[in-house]
């Protein structure tokens, strides 16, 4: 952390909720929406959009923005963890769950990558996006989803670490063996469960 | 305009912690567009998770690198969108 | 430039005098032991950390030539910022100040270098100008200097009267201002945000390889930059500082 020096009088913005059991290890709450950028902000035409489902499946499948936005939508509230620290209680969300998505297509996959306009991606076991655990979000707070946090639609997987909720995702890629994606290959922790507080290799 | 865009100047704070020789003025290569330029002249984009240099021609990542904040004092760098770093 | 391999590490500062300028800045100068000097544009990483271990950082132009032996920071307060409202409200003398630096060679300029030089600033912009216009004087340099300076009023204007009586005393420093929202009565410089045709008046020919020093809010440091290189200029002669959405 730092050679131990306090700045006299500095509080900081944060505020945080002690004992509150929805708050993870080493988490504060924050008021805003914090946006962390690792490039350029993607602005793909809703016409130019489509979603992929490829890799070890079946046969690939793709769904344009209007096929996308016909399939049954869910109101999602969850709480969110940033593993740079921040968390927010309750946030609402719209979008499609990812067992949907994964109705059209037979797979014996285990892995997951999702890829993204601008070439972000992340990777989970696909058991940690089934089962009601994920879905692509379109809207937030009742609102699309605006571009600075991910819009048109972003992989919503809110009970791991924030950068496992990849902005801008264009379609998930089914794998035999798990491929580490953009920050789980610089030092990020594969997994990312907040409650155990998995931020770093070796964590 | 994207506005968490940044010029190279300011991955320069994170990069001290790991090169010892000034950094904005090391030139690179892209691996990607073959574009060269000193490390100044690209676009950063820097936040608590990690900062990324990319080509300001097209957009590569030059330099990704992150740091552990907690705990032993780590960091993560790739290298792999240069051609290479000339530094000094 | 004499770089001696260091790693760049955090130290304290002390806060021998804050000094407010306009409204909304004011200058923190700072005493850093073992300070081995900076080059005129660098910068320095401010961090803050509170009791609980909270920390805050952020990135601030060192406003003072490298030959005073203080290194003076211009902080303008942000009403809904974390950092810039402790250090222009709570942080006094005595006070101690975490930073790291300088940084940054890339966006500086020596004396040796020559121009002539073409300085573009946007409110709190001129901080690592004004730390080239500073060096330039101490080095008793005649290097040709325009400074297009945008601030949003009058009163506004960071570092005025320095500003003016460097260039009274001075036929190689110009100061040309801009004003964005109110102008004084009688004004009669320019009243609006800099656009092509303010640039196209007041830079040095694209035929005089002019150094390019551009620094403010990002919407304006891009927009310069692009005007600039669209009016001929060199593009590795046109050194952009970007301060994000609203400034540094």
């Amino acid at each position: 952390m730092g050679g131990g020096f306090i700045s006299r009088g500095f509080r900081g913005r944060r505020r945080q909720a002690d004992g509150d059991a929805r708050i993870p290890p080493g988490q504060y709450l924050v008021e805003g929406f914090p946006v962390l950028s690792a490039g350029p902000t993607p602005r793909t035409p809703l016409e130019e959009w489509d979603f992929t489902i490829e890799g070890e499946v079946d046969g690939p499948r793709m769904w344009s923005w209007e096929e996308f936005r016909a399939l049954p939508s869910e109101e999602i509230t969850r709480d969110i963890h940033c593993v740079t620290k921040w968390s927010k209680l309750g946030t609402t969300w719209e979008g499609v769950s990812i067992d949907t998505l994964l109705e059209a297509v037979d797979t014996a996959a285990e892995y997951v990558v999702a890829f993204c306009d601008g070439g972000y991606t992340t990777n989970l076991p696909l058991e940690e996006v089934t089962g009601g655990k994920a879905w692509i979000a379109h809207t937030y707070e009742g609102e699309p989803l605006a571009p600075e946090h991910g819009g048109p639609a972003r992989l919503l997987v809110p009970h791991l670490y924030f950068w496992k909720s990849a902005k801008w995702v264009r379609g998930l890629r089914l794998l035999a063996e798990d491929e580490p994606g953009f920050w789980e290959s610089l030092g990020y922790h594969n997994f990312g469960d907040p409650w155990r507080e998995q931020r770093y290799w070796g964590d | 305009m994207d506005e968490n865009r940044l010029d190279g100047n300011a991955a320069a704070g994170l990069l001290a912690e790991i090169f010892t020789l000034e950094i904005t003025t090391a030139r690179a290569a892209c691996v990607r567009c073959g574009a060269a330029g000193e490390i100044g002249a690209q676009m950063a984009y820097v936040s608590e998770i990690g900062t990324v240099v990319r080509c300001a021609t097209c957009d590569n990542a030059l330099i990704r690198v992150s740091r552990q904040d907690d705990g032993p004092q780590r960091y993560w760098l790739d290298l792999k969108g240069v051609e290479y770093l000339q530094l000094g | 430039m004499a770089d001696t391999p260091r790693k760049l590490s955090w130290r304290i500062g002390e806060v021998v005098e804050t000094s407010p300028d306009t409204p909304r800045t004011k200058s923190l100068f700072l005493e850093v032991p073992g300070w081995e000097g900076h080059r005129a544009g660098q910068h320095v990483d401010v961090r803050l950390t509170a009791e609980d271990g909270y920390q805050a950082q952020r990135s601030y132009s060192i406003a003072s030539a490298p030959e005073d032996g203080r290194v003076e920071l211009l902080v303008e307060r942000l009403d809904d910022g974390e950092v810039s409202p402790y250090l222009t409200d709570e942080l006094r003398a005595g006070d101690g100040l975490e930073l790291r630096g300088p940084i940054g060679g890339w966006f500086a300029w020596e004396a040796r270098e020559g121009g002539p030089l073409l300085l573009v600033a946007g409110g709190s912009g001129i901080a690592p100008l004004m730390a080239i216009i500073r060096h330039r004087q101490a080095a008793g340099n005649d290097t040709p200097v325009r400074l297009l300076f945008s601030s949003r009023s009058y009163e506004d204007v960071i570092f005025r009267e320095e500003l003016e009586r460097l260039a009274t005393g001075d036929e190689k420093l110009e100061i040309i201002h801009t004003l964005t929202r109110s102008v004084p009565p009688g004004w009669e410089g320019y009243d609006r945000r800099i656009d092509e045709e303010m640039l196209g008046e007041v830079a040095f020919s694209p035929d005089e390889r002019p150094l390019a020093f551009v620094c403010g809010p990002t919407p304006l440091v891009e927009a310069v930059a692009t005007t600039l290189v669209r009016l001929g200029h060199e593009p590795a002669r046109v050194k952009t500082e970007r301060f994000g959405p609203t400034g540094g």
